[in-house]
């Protein structure tokens, strides 16, 4: 179920501003790609392409091609709301509606999306929660709100929101910058078991994370400022912070820059 | 070694300590002062509009065959007026306001979305009685119809309006991105998004300004005077003969210097107000019941 993802030639533009220019590169089913860089090199931005997620910026728009599986997710006719269905997303603050039941969080992408069996929500809400490493902590409170959550589970809570409709490839935009490092080692080590089942693209900040946590690295920096977002190389995480290729990644990682 | 004249430990200066002591009383000052009015009227019309509130023959009957000579009589006729044509008001202006809203928060760009804004804040300034003439040119002079509540409700749709659009986008504005992101990146329309995540979100907040648009349209009295002419028996019927509300009524008896008549006139101000109050609690419960949820 998991796929992969590549880029060739991709520019992505806000408006007539290019943020990122050029990017081409792959990323492996059932790995963990990490996109690692100074603020401000389109990381996360070059990450919001991969669901179409975007466009919803006024004047968000790409030039290039971004495939899954061989399907150009910019093709015409492709229409944006499928493709966020099969690539899903984890946000950098945990974000669960505010008014619904943690059940109903998790419920959430089914329910608007027009499921309505109550024996398969149920069966998808334990399945997800467990997924997730959340069940035994709320299994006795589903339908109290998800905002009584602390921040970790309230992450946790969110990322089984959104491995409940069994998307293909889940994107994570720092999911960790706004927890507690306790919390940080319980979502790491769910991106470990998660990666068996999704393809995984995480941007952080916290290299140490992306050495432990991603089989992948891709580093990205910005020439200075109003110039492009690049990518300057992607390979192997344990090659790339022992024997980064680049002069510019080994400054980064080394702390050198940045 | 601390002395007197260290700068960094220094006590808080005279000067300061006057400023401070200054400007405390001037905000209670201020708000003494703004207080004054409110529980001026309050007191007033308690004091000289409680006598008839306590009769049940208030709440029940209509002011049918009672002469300005007349003690008491009923103002259920005006309050059944004054809550049909909120109602209808309010049935016309609510979806249109928050739909407004709506346009302008998530869809709306560029230029028309302007325009669309640009129109709500005029709206704002129409005075009442500039609404109720333009719905009695249109209304009487167009159309050739008769002066009846659902053209006062009609001229009341176009005050209410500008209330809820203003209001609602408020509310819209403050639900975070966040959360509209999180639903789009689980595969929900847009629209879906609006409707499930967005609004139920703002639902309080939406509640609380419709009722502001309520109350405000409900003490409204030009529309009244152009478009709803008085009657002292009851009518339910909004399309067709003289409707009651308590604007007119106080208007009514307003002009009579009898007791009996002065008597209603404080009682029906009251009456209004209590109207309001109670309408207000109520939206307070209704959106309690809908809210975000706190509970842990």
């Amino acid at each position: 179920m998991a796929k992969r993802i590549d880029t060739s030639g991709l520019d992505v533009f806000y408006g007539d501003f290019k943020a990122v220019e050029d990017v081409s590169l792959t990323v492996e089913p059932r790995s963990v790609t990490a996109f690692i860089g100074p603020s401000g090199c389109g990381k996360s931005t070059l990450l919001r392409t991969f669901n179409r997620m975007h466009e919803v910026v006024p004047g968000g728009r790409v030039a290039g091609k971004v495939l899954l599986d061989d399907e150009d997710l910019y093709a015409e006719g492709v229409d944006p709301v499928a493709v966020r269905r099969t690539v899903g997303m984890v946000f950098q603050r945990p974000n669960p509606f505010p008014t619904m039941s943690i059940y109903d969080n998790v419920a959430s992408g089914l329910r608007l999306n027009g499921v309505k069996g109550r024996t398969l929500l149920d069966e998808t809400v334990e399945q997800s929660l467990r997924r997730a490493n959340l069940w035994e902590e709320v299994k006795d409170r589903l339908n109290k709100a998800g905002s009584g959550l602390s921040g970790g589970q309230q992450q946790r809570l969110c990322i089984a929101r959104a491995i409940a409709v069994e998307p293909q490839v889940l994107l994570m935009d720092e999911p960790c910058s706004a927890l507690d490092p306790i919390s940080t080692l319980a979502i790491e080590d769910l991106i470990f078991e998660l990666k068996n089942r999704y393809t995984i693209v995480i941007v952080t900040h916290n290299m140490q994370q992306a050495a432990r946590v991603s089989d992948r690295t891709a580093f990205f920096t910005i020439a200075g400022a109003g110039k492009p977002g690049r990518l300057i190389e992607i390979g192997d995480t344990a090659e790339m912070f022992s024997r980064p290729s680049e002069r510019a990644t080994e400054d980064y990682i080394t702390g050198r820059f940045g | 070694m601390a002395t007197a004249t260290s700068t960094t430990l220094a006590p808080i200066s005279d000067s300061r300590k006057l400023r401070n002591h200054v400007a405390t009383f001037a905000m209670y000052a201020c708000f003494v002062i703004a207080m004054i009015p409110l529980v001026w009227i309050i007191w007033t019309l308690v004091a000289k509009g409680a006598g008839l509130l306590g009769d049940p023959h208030w709440w029940t009957n209509s002011q049918r065959g009672i002469t300005s000579r007349i003690q008491g009589g009923g103002a259920y006729h005006a309050i059944i007026g004054t809550l049909l044509m909120a109602l209808v008001t309010a049935l016309i202006a609510v979806p249109l306001g928050v739909g407004t809203a709506i346009y302008l928060v998530e869809y709306g760009r560029g230029r028309i979305a302007r325009a669309v804004s640009f129109m709500v804040d005029v709206l704002t300034g129409v005075p009442s009685i500039v609404a109720a003439l333009f719905i009695y040119a249109l209304w009487i002079g167009t159309f050739g119809l008769h002066r009846v509540g659902f053209a006062v409700s009609l001229a009341l749709v176009l005050l209410m309006i500008p209330v809820i659009v203003r209001s609602t986008e408020e509310m819209l504005r403050l639900v975070p991105r966040d959360l509209r992101e999180a639903a789009f990146a689980l595969g929900v329309p847009r629209w879906k998004t609006i409707m499930s995540i967005v609004l139920p979100t703002a639902f309080s907040g939406i509640v609380t300004g419709i009722m502001l648009g309520l109350a405000r349209v409900m003490g409204e009295t030009a529309p009244l005077l152009i478009l709803g002419p008085y009657a002292k028996a009851i009518n339910t019927n909004l399309f067709s003969g003289n409707m009651a509300a308590l604007p007119t009524m106080i208007n009514q008896d307003r002009v009579e210097a009898l007791k009996p008549a002065v008597d209603r006139v404080w009682s029906a101000a009251l009456t209004l107000i209590l109207l309001v109050m109670v309408l207000s609690l109520l939206g307070r419960l209704v959106s309690r019941l809908g809210s975000v949820k706190t509970s842990r």
